[in-house]
């Protein structure tokens, strides 16, 4: 991709509609890119006169925030390249207006090496799409024995450290991690959930699984597993990430623990607020997640979470997952769904639903999770890298494989009205994606 | 809309995956349809010829005898040609899947599968799949409305009606087909539901299927019509469900005295394969007043041969549709 001639080029957006959630902006105004950072921004530049030799972009009011920041996506990328890559990713996470994603140490072989997380970054950044940054594993191969080279790793530019969709068990392991990632004040991120109790499930304990004949997940296994971790804080005085919550016993589980000023966070992923177990119907395997879809009570809870604080950010989730994978009989087929594209429209159902304003919607999808850890990125700023995302919030599409740049088509929102659409997508001052018409 | 009370109500089904979401009027078709077979079974000459032509392939991922000859005799009986594929022999070792196999049967143009798959939702799933009738020969813990058809027939012929009645259906329900087809079909017909078994074979939220729980034999089986016995699936239980067999028969099994809470003529089922002297004492069993285990064994081909014999006269029908 040619971007050496351009690094003086100024580019002018003007007519947009400014929301930067990190200081409360919202105006209508514009912004200079000089090269591949921003050098203005405000109202004035609508009117103000343009350089010379700068391009104007009419952004015919539509929104103009910090590029979207995913905490939390699969990418296939080393070992299962049949299901994605970081190019069908990087494709699909700008489509999707996400210019940022913490990627997963779920791979093969694993990110518990210096050399994988070079290799990642380096694949990225060649590729000029998103912007990715691994999680490292917290245990060695992810077989949750031993502990992985957490500083050395983060000096590699791991951002954080998780088993990813795999649990820290082990509470002595646990218990070690926590406090070993002290020592350099790294962050440990959970998939909270008691293997004992989960092991035989494969939807949300209950009514429709008993109907279905299916093993259920009890909600307890996510909130044993949340209280466990909690008192380990306690105990080592380390940082901890629950992802992806699920169970309103939980949330107030994090609720308290921050009212007594642990350093706990958490986030949740789309699916969890805006779909409930009877997605699962006649055994729909895209609706087949991990942690499992839970009960309308449920839903309604995360949604206060996420309304009152508690839930801190949201995260897609995406987990590719190819057709062989998914077209089995529910048990025997694969968990998780594609997020990338649709974290900006599910997440602005909160706004339009009412549950929330715009920006506040805007907020858990960039400067929160950029905040939490530690990322240049989810911020409209002077002197920062031209990150930015235009979009219609009222633009309605549907959800259908063929739209999706996913390699996978595993949505569980597949078939959904949404409204809420990624009009132009660019990083480092450069366009990567244009919408069509 | 103006309904025609003239045409007589019709099963419109092309598949039988289950007996949940069924009327009562598509129940009582199969069952009064039933019943015209069972006469005939008894004969000597027991062949009809109303499947001629047609082919059935009997499609098992899961070892069955019974079920197996059941559907087997009364394809045959029909005049049909009866195929059994024993799949976990053969093809799903080698890695094909389920989708690969239906596929390359429905190449082969049957008019019927019966399947049975240990997985829950894998027989709706092979449904989708191909152009022919397919009918749930039991699919992991989801359903197997045969059975629960079967059962009905053996009820209503021996006690003339199956609304109202109260039945105990008591052992392992957490991993029973069974017992949900069983629970589907009697609450549509009109019967009151009991389940009776230990707190770790009852699965969460099975209230709401309209049933009343019990956790004591001897208080869930007061006055109760019928006693339907579960076959306890040991190869199915995964971790500690009940300490021991000698308890679990103490306190779960059927025995004389526990029997004695029941109505004086209650019946007693069995879906069979029994474990004897695990959930039911062998001598009650064999008494041939109140048990009616085999009198549910020879229903069950009377049963097959209506659901076999009603779905191809639907083939028909949507074929004659289409043209």
């Amino acid at each position: 991709m040619a971007t050496t001639n351009i690094s003086t080029q100024h580019t002018l957006y003007i007519n947009a509609r400014l929301i930067d959630p990190a200081t409360g902006r919202d105006e209508m105004g514009g912004i200079l890119c000089d090269g591949k950072v921003i050098s203005d921004i405000g109202p004035h530049l609508n009117n103000g006169k343009p350089r010379a030799n700068s391009k104007i972009i009419n952004c015919k009011g539509h929104c103009l925030v910090p590029g979207l920041v995913d905490m939390r996506a699969h990418l296939g990328e080393p070992g299962e390249e049949h299901k994605e890559t970081l190019e069908t990713a990087g494709r699909s996470a700008v489509a999707g207006g996400v210019t940022t994603i913490v990627c997963l140490p779920n791979t093969e072989p694993a990110i518990d090496d210096m050399s994988v997380v070079e290799f990642v970054a380096r694949r990225a950044r060649k590729l000029g799409l998103s912007k990715v940054y691994p999680y490292g594993a917290v245990s060695k191969k992810l077989e949750g024995k031993e502990i992985a080279e957490l500083g050395m790793l983060s000096e590699a530019g791991a951002v954080a450290f998780t088993d990813g969709f795999k649990t820290v068990s082990d509470i002595q392991l646990m218990l070690r991690a926590l406090s070993y990632a002290k020592t350099f004040d790294l962050l440990i991120v959970q998939h909270p959930e008691e293997r004992g109790l989960s092991k035989n499930g494969v939807m949300n304990s209950g009514e429709t699984a008993t109907r279905l004949g299916l093993g259920g997940i009890p909600r307890y296994a996510e909130i044993i597993m949340v209280e466990r971790d909690i008192r380990l804080v306690e105990m080592s005085g380390g940082k901890i990430h629950f992802a992806h919550l699920s169970t309103s016993d939980a949330i107030d589980c994090v609720r308290k623990a921050k009212a007594r000023g642990l350093t706990i966070t958490c986030d949740t992923a789309p699916p969890y607020f805006a779909l409930n177990e009877l997605a699962v119907g006649d055994y729909r395997t895209f609706a087949k997640l991990s942690p499992p879809l839970r009960k309308e009570e449920d839903r309604q809870a995360v949604i206060e979470g996420l309304k009152d604080g508690t839930i801190d950010a949201i995260a897609s989730d995406h987990t590719p997952q190819d057709e062989e994978s998914k077209r089995l009989p529910f048990s025997e087929a694969a968990a998780g769904g594609v997020g990338l594209e649709t974290l900006l429209p599910i997440t602005l159902e909160l706004y339009h639903n009412g549950h929330m304003s715009l920006i506040e919607a805007l907020n858990l999808i960039t400067h929160r999770p950029a905040k939490l850890l530690g990322l240049k990125a989810g911020k409209l700023e002077i002197g920062r890298r031209a990150d930015i995302t235009i979009l219609d919030p009222e633009r309605g599409w549907k959800v259908e494989d063929k739209t999706l740049k996913s390699k996978s088509k595993n949505s569980p929102f597949d078939g959904r009205p949404v409204q809420g659409r990624t009009m132009q997508t660019i990083i480092d001052g450069r366009l990567v994606f244009q919408a069509e018409g | 809309m103006i309904i025609d009370e003239q045409t007589p109500p019709r099963f419109h089904r092309r598949h039988l995956l289950g007996t949940e979401g069924l009327t009562p009027e598509e129940i009582s078709i199969l069952l009064d349809r039933s019943e015209t077979h069972v006469q005939q079974n008894r004969q000597a000459n027991k062949k009809k010829s109303v499947l001629n032509g047609r082919t059935i392939i009997n499609l098992f991922f899961e070892d069955s005898t019974r079920t197996r000859t059941s559907f087997e005799l009364a394809g045959k009986r029909l005049g049909g040609d009866v195929i059994n594929m024993a799949v976990s022999t053969s093809s799903v070792k080698k890695g094909e899947t389920l989708i690969d196999t239906a596929m390359t049967l429905n190449a082969m143009h049957p008019d019927v599968l019966v399947v049975r798959h240990p997985q829950s939702g894998a027989v709706s799933l092979l449904s989708e799949k191909v152009n022919c009738a397919v009918i749930n020969g039991g699919d992991g813990a989801h359903e197997h409305p045969t059975q629960a058809l079967l059962d009905a027939l053996t009820i209503r012929r021996r006690l003339g009606h199956l609304s109202g009645l109260v039945i105990a259906i008591c052992g392992d329900v957490l991993h029973s087909r069974v017992a949900r087809s069983n629970i589907h079909l009697l609450n549509t017909m009109g019967a009151r539901v009991r389940l009776i078994a230990p707190v770790t074979l009852i699965p969460s939220g099975i209230e709401h299927l309209g049933v009343e729980v019990f956790h004591n034999m001897n208080e869930g089986l007061k006055d109760v019509d019928i006693v339907m016995m579960l076959r306890l699936q040991r190869e199915r239980m995964q971790g500690n469900f009940f300490p021991s067999i000698r308890e679990y028969f103490n306190f779960f099994g059927l025995d004389e005295a526990k029997l004695a809470n029941a109505k004086d003529n209650a019946l007693i089922m069995h879906p069979g394969p029994m474990n004897r002297g695990v959930e039911i004492d062998s001598d009650l069993a064999d008494d041939f007043g109140r048990s009616v285990i085999r009198e549910q064994v020879e229903m069950g081909v009377a049963v097959r041969m209506a659901c076999l014999e009603i779905l191809t006269e639907n083939l028909d029908q949507s074929v004659a549709s289409n043209l």
